[in-house]
């Protein structure tokens, strides 16, 4: 057997440059392919969409600018500006016209757009209205559905206003045989379809699509051919020049033909990864398990002795920054919810190969020392732990956690391989699995897994259970009685699963809209190309062609939901210290804490609508003093009840009878998702995680049973409460893996803050892998850190210029701090500091 | 449930996921109650045997709990897993467990009999006939030598060290392993001399390899105000890690094992 090299390699004085290089300016919008996509679009209308995409993006490859950066060993670029982003109008643009004038400003990630690419840009956007995958959902959907949206119970606004992604392609095959095989086997179908065959038209329009793609990519490359060419013969450093001529010799071979070397595999994988979200702009498109499908081609160039371990390190190192050199504007909502201009392209390194053997190599290593030489949120740098997972790798990981960038999460092969089998996955390919994006299990290649198909906020049932299904003024959900007159607890339970099945059922009609959108508007053949069996079936990702189909929709708030039940439970039915109609004056008051003005402005609004139905109408006298009734808060009034909850157990303690109150309250999400089946032949399967939703959302939502006041932010993912569990990270983690983790099988997600003492010297690095460990032997399935001091973070609030580099972990991914919105920080530094004595 | 597990005893604190006192991962149980009143004690909640209160953040709460060495054994086995993991397991400490050494006993031998590593921080200040309860079911004994001037031990300690220097003769033949432990205290005991001289002494001690050295530090200071008692030991400052690393010197000189910190 070979040995592994574990050690850490030096970084090459090349890599802070480029890295510097990225971060010069706030990043930019470009117009470019906005532009090209619209003059092609206008020129095929009489052709099938699949053509449409085809030519589109053919003609955008052919004219969009090419752009080598200084330094650069790995080339290829979506916009002319570091960290730049196009545009993509097929989506949705209503959005990005609303907020031309406002994006450069705004708190979430903000982008410069210049004046004269406004001009472009509105203009460009006529010829979209109407076309848009977003409007061809929403006509879609029932109103039930839509009135749903409206109130915030879930949202589905990711598929709903951008491309899917949430892939990771057969990167493999491209390395392998190059677009030249692709579109050998694609002219090898063609061949076989008769005109006869049911499907010959579709079939062949979509043959002919991945052709047309697969020799547009092929030609784009050797644009960056010539282009490093002409800069060669410009430069005047020889040791650059050199440089050049080798990259414009790469680029002329790849990705045509199969990479025979590292370098070039390396530019292999950044052309595909680039153009998939030049294609769309669907975000975690995840580079998956990186150190496998690479590990050819480095030992390669090891074994002949070709390449030096440093040199091996310095490529994976560019192809570390160009992942950031990616970026993606969402709308400002969005831009709050995945906050920190992430596009979540997860690589894993680490875990068991489809035999079920270790298959850690040097490259998991590599991988590791990469993200700690460059330091940044991209790649999303996940490792996969089992049993068998050496100890120095999980020491190596824990390394890097030590650093505080919130790198690596660590996800359980024993969790994720049984569940995914659980979910019709062969054993082969479910040992073979990688992340995508935040959490999400898939096998690589071989799945379109809609893994961030919607949010659904979880207190928002519990709420329309105690309004009777009435939201501000309107009935959006079940009528399931009065809940004062409740004389059981069972009958709180039954209505809160009654509000949120009857939810659920909306969300899937939401989805199935959205899907069904992407499939008629928007198929990629690019990126279906690289997906079996797409080829095979003569049709698109998005029209079913992957061989595994899932829609995974993820809840939020299960802590919040175990604390309120429970405590409704206990305090109302058990030990008869209060009534429901007390707890629901409570909740409607904000336990006296006051009703901010958002809140106060939707009562009044609703008040107003349900007085104009019955022929009222209110002048601006009423409804001010409407609104100042409405403000009026008790203060103090409710604390006797604050007290009272804030006394009973919570989730996150390592209680029995909590804990398995979770358990209960998560499957209440998690089961009735099963049944449902989407439009590409696949199922509905749950995450527990919220990315970054649960600010925002939790600014959506009013009081909770809990003691949470309304708006401050709902539980992240399957944590226990912000500073509810005080009983040490053990307690907590043990409380957490009494969920279900299996049944979730789009993903949890666990975090968990570490003061950096908690990880110091070997012994802190030892301590803190067991924890990991135990965590992990109990079945959790996934849990991230970060590991900064409050005082660091509180700091950096105060002082951003001095923290530009202070990565933390948001959510499924890392994000620089100082981009995060005020209350998105806060809400990390709120979130329980474990370790810290 | 075995009947010596009904032992009851007197805590007033569960800290899991204690990664500095002792091997691994481990849960410490503080005991109430102890006969040394050190100066420099970062838990003086700990020290008297009875239920008290302290303000903590302008809140007062209860310092004391009585409970049954069952109901402890339960709660630290909930995080086996994490023992297994790492090689930890319980640490009791206080207060001094010797002060409550029945249910000290019950504990550990409860930890022992299914299978959970055991380890105490004591300051072995009892008649050995107490401490002889507890050495059956103890893996590591963490002991703390203060000075070996016994007039200075008092001084600070309120108690001599005649019967402590005595008893850790005794633990050391006694128990699987032993480790002194020295709280380096300014004004106290932190000239390199009066360090030299516990490592002159630890390495009489049969089997013993390794001593810890604990600079002061004075994160209880609020406590004592919490409790409405003068805190001693003023504004002195935590010995800095040039000088630590010079004692530590000392120590290794004698053989053995040292290292700054739990």
């Amino acid at each position: 057997m070979n040995k592994v090299y574990t050690e850490f390699i030096e970084k090459s004085p090349r890599i802070p440059l480029l890295v510097d290089a990225l971060f010069q300016k706030m990043p930019e919008i470009e117009v470019e392919r906005a532009v090209l996509l619209t003059e092609s679009y206008k020129q095929t209308e009489e052709l099938p969409i699949i053509l449409r995409r085809a030519m589109a993006f053919k003609h955008i490859l052919e004219n969009i600018p090419v752009t080598i950066r200084d330094n650069e060993l790995i080339v290829g670029s979506a916009t002319k500006t570091p960290r730049g982003c196009q545009v993509f109008p097929e989506f949705s643009y209503r959005w990005l016209l609303d907020e031309l004038d406002i994006i450069g400003e705004r708190s979430a990630d903000p982008f410069y757009i210049s004046d004269e690419n406004k001009k472009v840009l509105r203009e460009t956007f006529k010829y979209w209205e109407g076309k848009t995958t977003s409007e061809f959902a929403q006509a879609n959907m029932t109103p039930e559905t839509l009135k749903a949206i409206d109130h915030n119970i879930f949202t589905v606004g990711n598929y709903f206003y951008n491309g899917i992604g949430h892939v990771t392609v057969n990167y493999g095959e491209v390395l392998e045989k190059g677009f030249d095989g692709i579109i050998k086997k694609a002219k090898a179908e063609l061949d076989k379809c008769k005109v006869s065959d049911h499907n010959y038209i579709t079939k062949s329009a979509f043959l002919k699509a991945v052709i047309i793609c697969g020799e547009a990519v092929c030609d784009f490359a050797l644009r960056y051919s010539a282009l490093a060419n002409k800069m060669a013969e410009k430069e005047s450093d020889p040791t650059r020049k050199q440089e050049l001529n080798k990259i414009s010799k790469i680029c002329a071979k790849v990705p045509r033909y199969g990479a025979e070397n590292f370098h070039e595999a390396c530019q292999s994988f950044w052309f595909v990864q680039m153009l998939i979200q030049t294609e769309s702009n669907g975000h975690s498109v995840s580079p998956g398990r990186f150190d496998m499908y690479m590990y050819p081609y480095y030992k390669m160039d090891m074994d002949k002795g070709a390449i030096s371990r440093e040199a091996a390190q310095e490529l994976l190192d560019c192809v570390w920054v160009k992942l950031n050199d990616l970026n993606k504007a969402r709308d400002k909502a969005s831009a709050e919810g995945f906050a920190g201009y992430s596009v979540f392209q997860n690589l894993i390194a680490g875990g068991q190969n489809k035999e079920g053997l270790d298959a850690t190599n040097d490259l998991s290593y590599m991988c590791i020392n990469a993200t700690l030489h460059v330091m940044l949120p991209q790649p999303s740098f996940s490792v996969r732990v089992w049993n068998k997972t050496p100890h120095e790798f999980m020491i190596r990981a824990a390394e890097l956690t030590r650093t505080g960038i919130g790198l690596p999460a660590y996800y359980n092969d024993e969790v994720i391989i049984p569940a995914l089998i659980n979910r019709g996955l062969t054993i082969e390919d479910a040992r073979d699995y990688n992340i995508i994006g935040c959490v999400e299990p898939q096998k690589s290649g071989k799945t379109d897994g809609w893994h961030d198909a919607a949010f659904f906020n979880m207190c928002r049932p519990l709420e329309l259970v105690f309004s009777n299904g009435v939201d501000n003024g309107v009935q959006v959900g079940l009528a399931t009685g009065d809940v004062t007159k409740m004389t059981d607890f069972e009958q709180v339970y039954d209505a809160y699963k009654a509000q949120t099945e009857y939810m659920i059922e909306l969300m899937v009609n939401a989805d199935n809209a959205v899907d069904i959108a992407h499939a008629k508007r928007c198929p990629l053949p690019f990126l279906s190309s690289m997906i079996e069996d797409c080829i095979g079936r003569g049709k698109s990702a998005q029209e079913g062609g992957a061989v595994y189909n899932f829609t995974g929709p993820q809840g939020f708030g299960v802590a919040n939901m175990a604390d309120s039940l429970y405590a409704i439970k206990k305090l109302v039915f058990d030990e008869k210290k209060v009534t429901m109609a007390e707890f629901k004056e409570a909740l409607e008051n904000n336990y006296g804490y006051g009703i901010p003005d958002e809140e106060v402005q939707n009562i009044v609004v609703g008040v107003a609508k349900s007085l104009a139905q019955k022929g009222v109408q209110l002048d601006e006298g009423q409804i001010s003093e409407l609104v100042g009734k409405v403000k009026a808060g008790s203060n103090g009034k409710y604390d006797y009840l604050l007290k009272l909850i804030n006394e009973i157990p919570k989730f996150g303690n390592d209680n029995e009878v909590v804990d398995s109150f979770a358990r209960d309250v998560a499957y209440t999400y998690t089961r009735p998702l099963e049944k449902y089946r989407n439009p590409r032949g696949g199922r509905y399967q749950a995450g527990l995680y919220p990315v970054s939703a649960n600010v925002p959302l939790g600014k959506q939502t009013g009081a909770t049973p809990d003691g949470r006041l309304a708006t401050t932010p709902v539980a992240d993912g399957v944590s226990p409460s912000a500073g509810k569990d005080v009983s040490g990270p053990t307690a907590a983690a043990n409380s957490v893996s009494k969920l279900d983790h299996y049944i979730a099988s789009n993903g949890t997600l666990y975090n968990m803050k570490f003061h950096p003492s908690a990880l110091k010297g070997r012994a802190g690095l030892e301590s803190f892998v067991s924890l990991i460990r135990g965590y992990f032997d109990q079945k959790g399935s996934h849990v991230q850190f970060n590991v900064v001091s409050r005082e660091t973070l509180r700091d950096a609030q105060k002082n951003p210029e001095n923290y530009k580099g202070l990565v933390v972990r948001v959510a499924g991914y890392s994000a620089l701090f100082t981009t995060l919105s005020k209350s998105l920080q806060d809400d990390i530094i709120n979130r329980t500091e474990q370790g810290g004595f | 449930m075995e009947e010596y597990l009904k032992a009851k005893g007197r805590i007033f604190n569960i800290q899991r996921f204690s990664v500095h006192d002792g091997p691994g991962i481990r849960t410490i149980v503080f005991l109430k109650g102890c006969a040394l009143r050190c100066r420099w004690c970062c838990n003086p909640e700990s020290q008297k045997g009875i239920i008290e209160e302290m303000e903590v953040g302008g809140v007062k709460k209860t310092v004391g709990e009585d409970v049954t060495a069952g109901e402890i054994v339960e709660k630290i086995e909930r995080d086996r897993v994490y023992y297994r993991r790492s090689g930890g397991g319980v640490t009791l400490s206080g207060g001094e467990m010797l002060c409550q050494a029945d249910f000290s006993a019950a504990i550990l031998r409860g930890c022992k009999e299914i299978g959970i590593n055991t380890a105490v921080e004591s300051t072995g200040f009892a008649p050995f006939e107490t401490i002889q309860k507890v050495l059956p079911y103890i893996d590591t004994y963490l002991m703390d030598i203060k000075h070996i001037n016994s007039a200075k031990h008092k001084e600070f300690t309120t108690q001599p060290n005649e019967l402590i220097l005595e008893n850790a003769k005794k633990i050391a033949k006694a128990v699987n392993k032993l480790i002194i432990r020295v709280p380096v205290v300014p004004t106290f005991n932190d000239t390199e001399e009066e360090i030299e001289e516990i490592a002159k002494f630890a390495k009489t001690l049969e089997g013993v390899e390794e001593v810890h050295l604990l600079p002061y530090h004075n994160f209880g200071v609020d406590k004592y105000k919490g409790l409405g008692r003068p805190y001693l030991m003023g504004d002195i400052k935590t010995p800095d890690d040039e000088k630590m690393q010079r004692l530590m010197q000392r120590v290794l000189k004698h053989g053995l094992k040292c290292q700054i910190g739990g």
